[in-house]
């Protein structure tokens, strides 16, 4: 991978969740950061946000939910790109999760799960560090 | 002394307020304050000299129950009787969400409001691959009949009204509201309650559309219509602010987006044949309620104005009915942290008391635990708890909107009636709520507001407490609500048992007919509810209706 290229963000409504407003801020505050971000829309299917994931050459995942069904979904993501041997993509999540399923999402590869309050700043700078790494 | 208001206030007094008492009485408790001190009905502007101030106090202000209906719709209000105490509830499948509603029913709730499952509010059945995950997560699930006749098992629907927030499918769960209350021995004309049934705010804010616009509409009129001659005592639609405003907007955007997706649809209704003052009088709304109390109170006061001369000058309706804007309130979920979750029943407790200054007609009170899943029983009884203790003890629903005459209250009515108006406008000048939603205006102006709050929060200069000041260091979250596993394969089983006990053959019939109609003008609700006393399921029904009518999708950048 082209390591000085602009870093690349999918961020993704995955599952029947309407509740985008979580989703827009974030990418709207990664854009003013300096981030190419690619925004999915509302109502994915896991399986298309893995196709554009891939097709477009993300580094970075971020998923959001509200509706309490992110244990089912998530764990489909994380699946559908080992199948695709894209598990390279950093993957983290946002929304209404209670902690109690934060563990499991974890072990499913997603690196952080940002919960309501989470300050944008720490968003970021997880983003910053983790993708100044990987150059 | 002279007072220029006097011969009005007679008139208003003989006219409006004696029939609407012998009506409904006023109750005793509600005409003294707590140290004894009598309470009036309404208070009013004091000896009025000037005949333009009296003109002014007329037109922008006015008498309750009266034209342009700001100070409220009903001449007394809460001195007769209570808004309603409306708990949106559903989870699960029918059997947890029925007991739930028994519960809430005990407890002195007294209208009933179904949540349905993203799968239901979308037109799948449980058993559909997208469903997947999502099945009771966030309401309950229904498919068919069977389920409906469950979710108000020992619930007789002549004693209860009862909300649906049901959009693209409304048609469908109206229908099956009917054929419960058939089977119950409830006859149609007898049903009270309300379809939410307003897709032009899910386009906007919200998600859970279907099909695109125009059929959207046409599904909508079809219940108008419908409607008007069998559920004459049902609100066929509630045009919702409130997802406009958790999605981040002003409180002047919901108004003016809200009353611009109101007049879509009355012109819709209009174009179809309808006459206004046959449809106007069941059309309802619904807004969120923030923490900025007076703000709020002020919102509310417009938007009954602003209303009632859009339907008035615009529609040129003649009922006063038709020019009411009467409203449900929710307190804004958005609103709720994750961080000292206790501080939610206080922001919840601020919110409830705008909605009742402000005149709304009924009321949810969100749950302190809803910023981390669906409430558990305990939050919810905290919430319905604090509409009661407002209404029982703060004394505020004893005098009718108790903050006409605030300087501040009065000027930020004006103005957020002005911005509203000129919201309107903008999207008169689009062509229209469809054009304008297409041009993706009121997402893009919402998006904005969202925005520059959420900034606000980040850079500290908007004090959220708990979250961004006065923070603590929390270990362990509360209990929270979880949907198992095994209602998912319980809904699953149940929908499999009906497809394998109904007559097949009357199903398909009904569906092959119902195509067909949708494909020509002929109004769809009688065989809408044609295929659901066969037991067709939601998912099926959406399906002939998406083979027609196609699927909406929305544009993103």
């Amino acid at each position: 991978m082209d390591g000085s290229r602009t870093k690349r963000i999918l961020i993704g409504k995955v599952g029947l969740d309407g509740h985008d407003r979580g989703a827009k801020f974030i990418v709207r505050a990664l854009r003013n950061a300096g981030y190419e971000v690619i925004y999915s829309g509302i109502r994915r299917t896991p399986e298309q946000i893995v196709r554009t994931a891939v097709d477009e050459d993300v580094d970075v995942i971020g998923l959001s939910l509200l509706s309490g069904a992110h244990n089912e979904l998530l764990a489909r993501v994380a699946e559908l790109l080992r199948e695709e041997d894209a598990g390279n993509i950093v993957l983290f999540a946002g929304g209404t999760i209670p902690d109690r399923d934060i563990p499991h999402l974890e072990s499913l590869g997603f690196k952080w799960v940002f919960t309501p309050g989470a300050p944008l700043s720490k968003i970021l700078s997880a983003l910053d560090e983790e993708l100044k790494e990987g150059v | 002394m002279s007072d220029a208001l006097r011969p009005h206030v007679e008139r208003w007094k003989t006219e409006m307020l004696a029939r609407s008492v012998e009506k409904i009485p006023e109750q005793a408790d509600r005409q003294v304050t707590v140290s004894g001190t009598p309470v009036e009905t309404l208070y009013l502007p004091q000896n009025v000299a000037d005949q333009a101030v009296c003109e002014g106090y007329l037109r922008q202000t006015g008498f309750p129950g009266e034209y342009p209906f700001t100070r409220g719709v009903q001449p007394t209000m809460y001195r007769s009787r209570f808004w309603t105490m409306r708990q949106y509830a559903g989870f699960a499948t029918a059997e947890e969400t029925n007991e739930r509603y028994r519960f809430l029913l005990e407890q002195g709730q007294t209208g009933l409001s179904v949540a349905f499952d993203l799968p239901t509010q979308i037109g799948y059945d449980s058993d559909h691959v997208l469903a997947a995950g999502e099945i009771g997560k966030v309401g309950v699930a229904i498919d068919t009949l069977a389920d409906m006749e469950i979710l108000f098992d020992s619930i007789p629907l002549d004693n209860v009204s009862t909300s649906m927030t049901i959009n693209a499918p409304a048609a469908v769960l109206l229908a099956m509201y009917i054929a419960v209350g058939a089977k119950q021995g409830v006859s149609p004309e007898k049903l009270t309650g309300t379809i939410q049934n307003d897709v032009l705010k899910e386009y906007i804010a919200r998600g859970t559309y279907i099909f695109p616009p125009a059929p959207s509409l046409r599904l909508i009129t079809d219940i108008f219509a419908f409607a008007a001659r069998h559920v004459p005592q049902f609100n066929t639609i509630s045009v919702s602010g409130y997802h406009i405003r958790e999605a981040g907007s002003t409180a002047a955007q919901e108004i003016g987006f809200t009353l611009a997706d109101g007049i879509a649809y009355v012109q819709a209704a209009q174009a179809a044949g309808l006459d206004v003052d046959r449809f106007a009088p069941r059309v309802a709304f619904f807004f969120g309620a923030m923490t900025d109390v007076l703000e709020e109170v002020a919102k509310f006061r417009a938007a009954r104005r602003l209303w009632a001369r859009i339907m008035r000058d615009r529609f040129g309706a003649k009922s006063p009915r038709s020019c009411m804007l009467r409203f449900h309130t929710q307190t804004c979920g958005a609103t709720l942290t994750a961080q000292q979750v206790d501080n939610n029943v206080v922001r919840v407790t601020l919110q409830a008391l705008a909605a009742v200054l402000g005149g709304t007609q009924s009321l949810h009170t969100n749950s302190r635990d809803e910023a981390l899943a669906l409430p558990t029983e305990q939050a919810v009884q905290i919430a319905l708890r604090t509409q009661q203790i407002i209404a029982h003890e703060s004394g505020v629903a004893n005098t009718v909107d108790p903050l006409a005459g605030s300087y501040y209250v009065e000027q930020l009515t004006d103005r957020i009636e002005a911005e509203a108006e000129a919201y309107i406008k903008r999207i008169d000048e689009m062509g229209g709520m469809v054009r304008a939603i297409e041009r993706c205006y009121p997402q893009g102006e919402i998006e904005q507001s969202a925005y520059r709050y959420q900034q606000e929060i980040e850079r500290g200069e908007r004090t959220i407490v708990g979250v961004n000041r006065y923070t603590t260091k929390e270990d362990t979250q509360p209990d929270t609500l979880t949907i198992g596993e095994e209602a998912t394969r319980r809904q699953i089983d149940r929908l499999t048992r009906v497809r394998a006990e109904r007559d097949e053959a009357a199903v398909e019939r009904a569906l092959d007919t119902l195509e067909a109609a949708a494909r020509s003008e002929d109004n769809l609700m009688p065989l809408i509810l044609d295929a659901v006393s066969a037991y067709a399921s939601v998912g099926e029904i959406c399906d002939r209706l998406r083979n027609v009518f196609g699927e909406y999708e929305e544009q993103t950048t």
